[in-house]
């Protein structure tokens, strides 16, 4: 599904993908961990087209497109998600009336009539239920006055809507406590199916326990420097990103 | 070179038909206002304090027709429904151009206790009345009112009698409509008594484009002891019209007031508000938003007097100017010694859309008592581009995001109005306004009373 060769990439002339190889196919987890300032936001970001970001090299196939060259909303169209470690506010604009134009967008993308009113609020009654979120919280501004918590389950919430097929999660377990944990990494599992794959950016094992990971991956100096199993998350619990940094490349 | 001298030949020419054109009150004005134009300061140069991007004289220069004879020029039936808001019935009044005029039963579906009509019919009907407030809230010493006093000749009259509560919103639309570059003198009088409650929601609209025409109005609102008025003024005129407006409201203790001044299209527009108290603990809130792109320009200035304690000013204006528009808000709140409890808040926020576009701000405050809360802000910039990316990579085009971003940004100008369905229609109009939609009123024929 998305194959990553040599990525390099930065913001204000620094350097912060040094080269990343990644692949992942349909159906796959996986876990990026790694230290602070390691590049996770950074691959984030670049991955999903944020034009602050510069690609100095590499390439990036999804879907056996070249995602780099495609604007943000096309990624969005094909299948790209990003779920925000901070998810921006946007007062003014409705989480319904946002909702309504990403999917008849999206829809417009593949040549479909926007959607009747009576079928979209049907849908988002459907994947409101998702992460729990209630009415409210969908009449108000995009994740405006919105607790920490209500903002990643929103994240969670737009990504059923769009039903990407590969969603990168960047850090949605900061800010969260145990129980809006559960209900985000709950919401992530119910979306998942064997026809779309997620990349689970985070800091922490402590997500992993809720979202299982195929394939773990250490970031770090904007390298991927170790890649195994769940078990390699664990291991790096226990040892602390030292160990990395003492095993430096 | 001075504009104001053919105006004021004009009426020294013409003054017998500007007086059997109108009342005795009216009238009464004219000599004072005349010797304020030919020996008073004259109109202030651009870039003079308060006029740093309106030049009064460039706009006042043209040799505009000016009906004083009252003929009665055909203006097209069928505009006022274009300015129909779903699901709101009002009472619907007219300027054509400048002459008077009402819908059918306009006046008989208004309870008893107030009174909608003709200024000078008002005047002759009411002279006591009339008196005592037309010509006595707005300041001679201002240009643009002693030019308006000098020619003006009929208006409209609001008067809520005291205790009155009108729930149904007094429309009046102001149509501009002629052949030849044309000067509309228009003049406005409300008056809230006592615990009174009126809305009014007033339209300007020009149905010719190609025609140059120069809309000249002074309001006077005066709210009692306890009065609730609220004035919604919507501009969808054209590029080649000026419209120079003067409000000047006085509050009794405890009214409240809203005046909200919105631009959708226009072409040079100044307006002026000038606010002030007269008994304690009343409230104002003073908003407006205009939307600018081409070579428009609109131009807020804003004085608010407080001399009186415990009363409390909010005041936002909003602005988005694209291409090689221009906009300028220059606003001052003035606290006297003696206001104190005073709570005075002023606000303008701007986008700038172009290099070619530009916002002048001067938010002011004087405060010269000690016990106040008051703020003032202003900031100009561009969309923010965090915003845009984030709402891309749910699949809005950056076009798409801009266009809600900017929608979003009007959004509590247009929420502070309290007539509910007057919201809805104006979320839709600030919407197709920035969705690049034809002109909402005065090129299309019926898009305004569908309910979409």
């Amino acid at each position: 599904m998305l194959k990553i060769r040599d990525l390099k990439a930065g913001i204000d002339g620094k350097e912060i993908l040094k080269g990343i190889n990644l692949e992942v196919n349909a159906g796959e987890v996986h876990a990026i961990m790694g230290p602070n300032g390691s590049g996770k936001s950074t691959l984030s970001m670049v991955l999903a087209g944020n034009p602050a970001y510069e690609v100095k090299g590499g390439s990036v196939e999804f879907l056996g497109k070249e995602l780099l060259d495609l604007p943000p909303e096309i990624r969005s169209h094909e299948g790209i998600f990003l779920g925000f470690q901070y998810p921006v506010e946007i007062p003014g604009v409705s989480m319904v009336n946002f909702m309504r134009a990403a999917i008849n967008a999206k829809r417009k993308y593949f040549g479909q009539p926007p959607m009747s009113a009576s079928d979209f609020l049907k849908m988002m009654r459907e994947k409101r239920s998702v992460v729990e979120l209630d009415n409210t919280l969908a009449s108000r501004s995009v994740n405006e006055g919105f607790s920490g918590g209500e903002k990643k389950r929103n994240e969670i919430f737009q990504m059923a809507v769009l039903e990407p097929k590969l969603a990168i999660l960047d850090e949605t377990d900061s800010g969260l406590d145990i129980d809006a944990l559960r209900i985000v990494a709950n919401g992530v599992n119910k979306l998942k199916s064997s026809n779309n794959a997620t990349i689970v950016i985070t800091h922490y094992q402590r997500l992993l326990d809720y979202i299982k990971p195929d394939f773990v991956h250490i970031l770090y100096k904007g390298r991927i420097v170790m890649t195994g199993g769940p078990e390699l998350a664990l291991e790096l619990e226990e040892k602390g990103y030292d160990w990395i940094k003492g095993e430096d490349v | 070179m001075n504009s104001l001298t053919q105006y004021i030949d004009l009426y020294k020419a013409q003054q017998q038909l500007v007086e059997n054109g109108s009342c005795e009150v009216m009238n009464s004005h004219r000599a004072e206002a005349l010797q304020m134009l030919e020996s008073g300061p004259g109109l202030p140069p651009k870039g003079a304090e308060n006029y740093e991007t309106i030049d009064l004289e460039k706009l006042l220069a043209p040799d505009f027709g000016i009906n004083l004879a009252r003929v009665d020029i055909d203006v097209n039936a069928s505009a006022p429904f274009r300015c129909g808001v779903p699901n709101m019935t009002s009472a619907l009044f007219f300027f054509r151009n400048d002459l008077y005029a009402e819908a059918m039963n306009a006046r008989a579906s208004l309870p008893e206790g107030i009174y909608v009509g003709s200024l000078s019919r008002f005047c002759e009907e009411y002279p006591i009345a009339a008196a005592k407030y037309y010509g006595r809230i707005a300041d001679i010493r201002n240009p643009l009112v002693a030019l308006n006093t000098l020619l003006v000749q009929d208006g409209i009259v609001v008067w809520v009698k005291e205790g009155v509560k009108v729930e149904k919103p007094i429309q009046i639309v102001g149509i501009l409509e002629n052949g030849m570059p044309l000067m509309a003198l228009r003049r406005l009088l409300v008056i809230a008594e006592k615990d009174s409650e009126i809305k009014l929601l007033v339209c300007d609209h020009t149905q010719t484009d190609s025609v140059e025409f120069l809309n000249l109005v002074t309001t006077e609102v005066s709210a009692d002891d306890n009065a609730s008025v609220e004035i919604i003024e919507m501009e969808e005129s054209s590029e080649k019209t000026v419209r120079l407006s003067s409000a000047y409201v006085r509050q009794g203790h405890s009214s409240h007031v809203s005046v909200v001044g919105i631009t959708l299209y226009n072409g040079v527009t100044r307006n002026e508000y000038y606010c002030g108290f007269k008994g304690e603990n009343a409230r104002l809130h003073l908003a407006g938003m205009a939307i600018e792109d081409k070579q428009r320009q609109v131009d807020t200035y804003s004085v608010v007097e407080h001399t009186m304690p415990g009363c409390y000013t909010e005041e936002l204006f909003k602005y988005v100017a694209d291409d090689n528009a221009v906009a300028n808000f220059s606003g001052l709140i003035r606290v006297m010694k003696g206001a104190s409890k005073t709570e005075a808040y002023q606000n303008n926020r701007n986008i700038i859309g172009s290099d070619g576009a530009r916002v002048y701000s001067k938010p002011t405050l004087e405060i010269y008592d000690d016990d106040v809360k008051c703020s003032h802000g202003s900031a100009t910039g561009q969309l923010d581009e965090k915003q845009i990316f984030y709402m891309r990579t749910r699949g809005l085009s950056e076009q798409e995001a801009r266009f809600l971003l900017k929608q979003a940004f009007m959004a509590d100008v247009i929420d502070s109005i309290s007539l509910h369905d007057f919201k809805l229609r104006l979320h839709t109009l600030v919407e197709r306004r920035f969705a690049g939609d034809k002109r909402n009123c005065s090129s299309c024929h019926n898009s305004c009373i569908t309910n979409d």
